[in-house]
């Protein structure tokens, strides 16, 4: 039986637009966010079960950042690294488990909200508006925002020069690593506490990543917790505070950066050698 | 994805007989029963009968487009006009005249259009990028003036020939069940140049076109007074069965009448609808055959897999391209089958009464309530609404008489009843919606 | 001086009347395109959206009239229209949260919310019909002319007449205003930026905090207000008759889709080529011709006027064929 809401291959253009168009339900309204666990870590996804259909992909994974912290997760392909990051974001119902944040439970949370209550994502891909300036993607990110927000706007445009020349060009005609600065600096705009990247570093150059890695540090630095999801796992690794390993859904190492780094069988398992 | 219950559970074997002979009480029940609902009248319910059937053909058509092909067709009125042409020009007796008057014109006409439109095409593959366009329009313009040099003195003199009782073309006076397959090929045809030029590589925009395609024939079929007489109407259409007269006038059977207890003018309506009814039906059940024969073969399974499976279709890619249009042709050559059948059926060609929201969108809302992609389900779905379409007009005002009741007579509660019989529209809105919310597969789902 | 004549001549039966319905046409599209652009599909049900609103219009104008209160030179109905897309916009957002907002919730594909509008269009066209009924109605009143034929040739001196309806002058007007208010409405200001922001990218609007639902609802008001709005003046231009709504369906398709489907500025611009287009093709240009100094044979008229929608279709045709993401880059590539 075929999906009574799928297109039946229907690629019609004068009727049907499905560019941009989403995954995530945003009709779905939020419950009440309640008190958090004493000893919790800045952020906390506890336990996390559930996935799309009707097998899990994430099995109880536990991922947690401290304040000002880099948190990196790396993994084989199809362990869950994205799935975890968007279950944290609450773009994905989870089964068990509870997500807390600055000593809130914001489980019931859906992903709009959880915005305002201090979470930036920046998405692996489709993560800038294309036939938006620039300037106008900075200022979406800070829609939340009733106050004036040109200082943050100075600030991102501060850590990256190069996306401030071009602040009067469509953000889809830009380079791929302008791109991700501009994605980066998008979900900065809110201010947020917590900060999540998902492969940031997805296909660009080695040059533009070494500076991509450099502005993380930076922002960590500022106070901004960082939660990151990479393929680059040595290099990623090496910046990060704390690892986390996920193989099938669930927590198989968990360590400080470089303690994986130097862990042999993480090496030689996850790492390449 | 889905979360609707239809999804898992399975379909009982028992649904569709059920749903049919629950539908076959429908139309008992207008034959039997007289009150405020039904009409008890055999006559009535056999003229619903014969008009659901039709529809059941057309929107076997559509299903094939849609349910096969998730090809949005919003053009079908224009095709099943297209089809009751070829009654009319193929049935219908010559008129003396018309075509020395012009007839030889008109094809060399329609030749030196078509001829001037393929030329385009070949100019516009054959030139450089940069004057493709400039030489292609040169092309069409200049086979549009010699078109309209050729063809306007013909027409004049068709029209001219008999104005009051003729004034057109005629037709070749050929048996009239001829003509069917004649109206599909006349569909189809014009599905494939629609087709053609509407799906694309990487996406179509045949909703549109078809839209166009649609308006643009019922157009030609209003203003082309010499093709079938245009708004005056073609009348005469000859018929497959017998003629009530005729069989009034035949002893035999109004003895045989007087058998069933039945007074002859009765009788002999009842007779022709039910002669109608079984060529209908012969037609109705083979194309059913036909297609799920069709839908077994390794064609119909290439034809689900593009269906169902995007990925797979893309790396098709151009097959897709061409499978679509094969779908499209032979769907709108059923909706053309049962354009001829129908103007056969009512004998008459009047273009006025082709309403896109009665021939296209109803029979879209028979396709998706009877079940996208089931054939039965098309074919259910048609007697269904097709019979509720017709009694919803006289159930509207009665319902509306039952709901102000308690209000005392007055301009609001007559306005209100005069007003009911458009409830209609919104009662099969309704049903659509409701259908699509709580049951998108349809009442048959698909297997 | 003939030359003059053939101007006044050209002004007068090809341009003021294809403003006119090109305006008409630009508010439709606009509709259709932001529809489209935003929520993702075409929506079958706004010819009927802008009957229904019509509908209401002119039952107000008649409350009115029934009053005593009219606009003095003005058509009644401007009074009437604000209010009417008020409670159009009611049924639209009662129509979205009843029937399409599940297709959202469940992320069914657009070509089932294709197939709803579709219902919602049945359920219009019965409300209208409900509420007014089929029969033609013409409800312009106050002045009837700008400029009229004998007063623009006592003015000019001219053998050719030329004359501006108070409609087709309102017309252009309201128009106008509409589209530079929608457009510095998308392009300056926040609410706008985050309408675009979704049209983009629906789940990175999300993850800026942008309310899906709110922009939903804002795009469904607009597009009423569009519709109502080129509902009401083109009956006031011409007439209203509830089937006649339906039959404009194809040529604002066509509109937005010449214009680039998905884009506002192609939308306005795809409306002025329909209309030119339709007008010039049915016009006879024979008297022109002979103001110019030619004898043509026969009434030199490109198609004849019950063929308008050819013209729509052609155009149409040719515009995919030739450029196929439409005059300015729209979203349907």
């Amino acid at each position: 039986m075929s999906d009574p809401f799928a297109n039946r291959g229907n690629r019609d253009a004068s009727i049907v637009n499905p560019r941009g168009s989403g995954t995530v339900d945003g009709t779905r309204a939020s419950g009440p966010t309640r008190p958090g666990r004493a000893g919790d870590a800045f952020l906390i996804g506890e336990a996390m079960r559930g996935g799309y259909g009707k097998a899990d992909i994430l099995n109880g994974c536990t991922l947690a950042v401290e304040k000002g912290q880099i948190a990196v997760i790396v993994g084989p392909n199809g362990a869950g690294k994205s799935t975890a990051m968007k279950a944290i974001f609450g773009m994905l119902n989870l089964r068990e488990g509870s997500v807390r944040l600055d000593g809130q439970d914001i489980s019931a949370l859906n992903p709009q909200d959880r915005v305002r209550a201090g979470m930036g994502f920046v998405p692996q891909v489709a993560n800038v508006f294309p036939t938006m300036t620039v300037e106008e993607n900075l200022e979406m990110g800070a829609y939340i925002r009733g106050d004036d927000f040109r200082q943050t706007m100075a600030q991102v445009y501060e850590l990256f020069p190069a996306v401030a020349d071009k602040r009067r060009q469509n953000a889809g005609e830009l380079s791929g690593g302008q791109r991700q600065q501009v994605a980066v600096g998008r979900a900065l705009m809110t201010r947020p506490k917590l900060l999540m990247l998902d492969e940031p570093t997805a296909g660009v150059s080695p040059i533009v990543m070494d500076e991509l890695f450099d502005r993380i540090i930076e922002i960590a630095r500022s106070g901004i917790s960082i939660l990151m999801v990479e393929q680059n796992a040595k290099q990623a690794l090496d910046i990060a505070d704390i690892g986390y390993v996920l193989v099938q859904g669930a927590n198989r190492y968990t360590d400080t950066g470089a303690a994986l780094m130097a862990n042999p069988e993480v090496r030689r398992t996850f790492l390449g050698g | 994805m889905s979360s609707n219950r239809q999804a898992d559970a399975p379909s009982s074997p028992l649904r569709a007989p059920l749903l049919f002979a629950a539908v076959a009480v429908l139309f008992v029940l207008e034959g039997t029963l007289s009150n405020a609902w039904f009409s008890g009248s055999w006559n009535s319910a056999l003229t619903i009968l014969n008009m659901g059937l039709l529809s059941a053909v057309t929107a076997l058509g559509v299903n094939m487009i849609w349910g096969y092909g998730g090809l949005f067709n919003a053009g079908v009125v224009g095709f099943l006009a297209l089809g009751g042409l070829a009654p009319v020009l193929v049935s219908t007796p010559a008129v003396p005249g018309a075509w020395a008057a012009g007839g030889p014109r008109i094809l060399l006409a329609l030749a030196a259009g078509l001829g001037a439109l393929a030329l385009a095409t070949l100019v516009a593959r054959r030139s450089p990028p940069r004057w493709r366009v400039p030489l292609a329009a040169v092309v069409v313009l200049a086979g549009y003036a010699l078109f309209r040099t050729v063809f306007d003195p013909a027409v004049a003199a068709i029209e001219a020939n008999n104005p009051a009782k003729a004034g057109n073309i005629g037709g070749l006076g050929l048996p009239v069940l001829l003509s069917w397959p004649v109206g599909a090929l006349f569909a189809a045809a014009a599905a494939w140049a629609v087709g053609k030029v509407a799906l694309g590589l990487r996406s179509d925009y045949l909703a549109i076109a078809t839209l166009g395609i649609g308006e643009i024939i019922i157009a030609v079929l209003k203003n082309e007074g010499w093709l079938a007489r245009g708004v005056l109407n073609m009348t005469g259409v000859p018929r497959p069965v017998p003629y009530e007269l005729d069989l009034q006038a035949d002893p035999d059977f109004v003895a045989r009448a007087a058998g069933w207890g039945m007074d002859a003018a009765t009788a002999s309506g009842i007779w022709v609808k039910l002669c109608y009814a079984g060529l209908f039906v012969v037609v109705l059940v083979a194309l059913i055959v036909l297609s799920e024969l069709a839908l077994r073969s390794p064609w119909g399974r290439m034809m689900r897999a593009i269906r169902d499976n995007e990925i797979a279709a893309s790396a098709m890619g151009k097959d897709v391209t061409r499978r679509h249009l094969q779908l499209f042709v032979i769907g709108c050559a059923v909706i053309g089958l049962a354009g001829a059948m129908m103007i056969t059926l009512d004998g008459l060609m009047a273009p006025g009464g082709y309403n896109p929201l009665r021939y296209t969108f109803l029979i879209w809302v028979m396709v998706i309530v009877g079940g996208s992609g089931n054939n039965w389900g098309a074919v259910l779905g048609a007697l269904l609404i097709w019979f509720l379409w017709i009694k919803a007009e006289v159930w509207g005002p009665a319902a509306m008489a039952l709901l102000t009741a308690p209000f005392p007579d007055g301009p609001m509660r007559s306005h209100l009843i005069d007003s009911a019989p458009q409830m209609r529209f919104i009662a099969m809105g309704l049903v659509l919606l409701l259908v699509l919310r709580f049951a998108p597969r349809g009442l048959l789902p698909e297997r | 001086m003939d030359l003059l004549n053939a101007l006044v001549a050209i002004l007068n039966f090809v341009v003021i009347p294809a403003s006119a319905y090109g305006a008409q046409l630009a508010l439709g599209a606009l509709g259709v395109t932001l529809i489209y652009g935003i929520l993702r599909f075409s929506n079958f049900a706004h010819g009927d959206t802008m009957a229904f609103g019509t509908a209401v219009t002119i039952l107000l104008t008649w409350g009115l009239q029934a009053g005593g209160i009219s606009l003095g030179p003005l058509p009644t109905g401007l009074l009437a229209l604000p209010v009417a897309i008020a409670l159009t916009s009611v049924l639209v957002l009662v129509t979205d949260r009843l029937v399409y907002r599940h297709y959202r919730r469940v992320k069914a594909s657009p070509i089932v919310i294709v197939m709803a509008s579709v219902g919602v269009m049945f359920v219009m066209n019965g409300l209208t019909r409900l509420v007014i009924g089929v029969d033609e109605i013409q409800f312009a009143d106050g002045a009837r002319f700008v400029v009229s034929v004998p007063q623009f040739k006592a003015m000019t001196g001219l053998d050719e007449g030329l004359a501006l309806r108070t409609t087709q002058a309102i017309t252009l007007v309201l128009t106008a205003a509409a589209v530079w208010a929608l457009f510095a409405f998308l392009n300056r200001t926040r609410a706008g930026k985050a309408m675009r922001a979704y049209a983009d990218n629906e789940d990175l609007a999300l993850l800026s905090g942008i309310d899906p639902e709110r922009v939903v609802r804002l795009t469904w008001i607009i597009a009423t207000a569009l519709a109502v709005a080129a509902g009401t003046l083109y009956g006031l231009d011409k007439s209203f008759k509830a089937f006649n709504y339906f039959q404009i369906l194809l040529p604002i398709f066509a509109a937005a889709i010449v214009g680039g489907l998905g884009s506002p500025l192609g939308a306005v611009a795809g409306g002025f080529v329909i209309a030119f287009s339709e007008v010039a093709l049915t016009y006879p240009w024979k008297k022109i011709a002979q103001y110019l100094g030619f004898e043509p044979a026969g009434l030199l008229q490109l198609l004849s006027t019950e063929y308008k929608f050819a013209v729509s279709f052609v155009i149409l045709i040719v515009v995919l064929l030739v450029k196929p993401t439409g005059l300015f880059r729209g979203k349907s590539y």
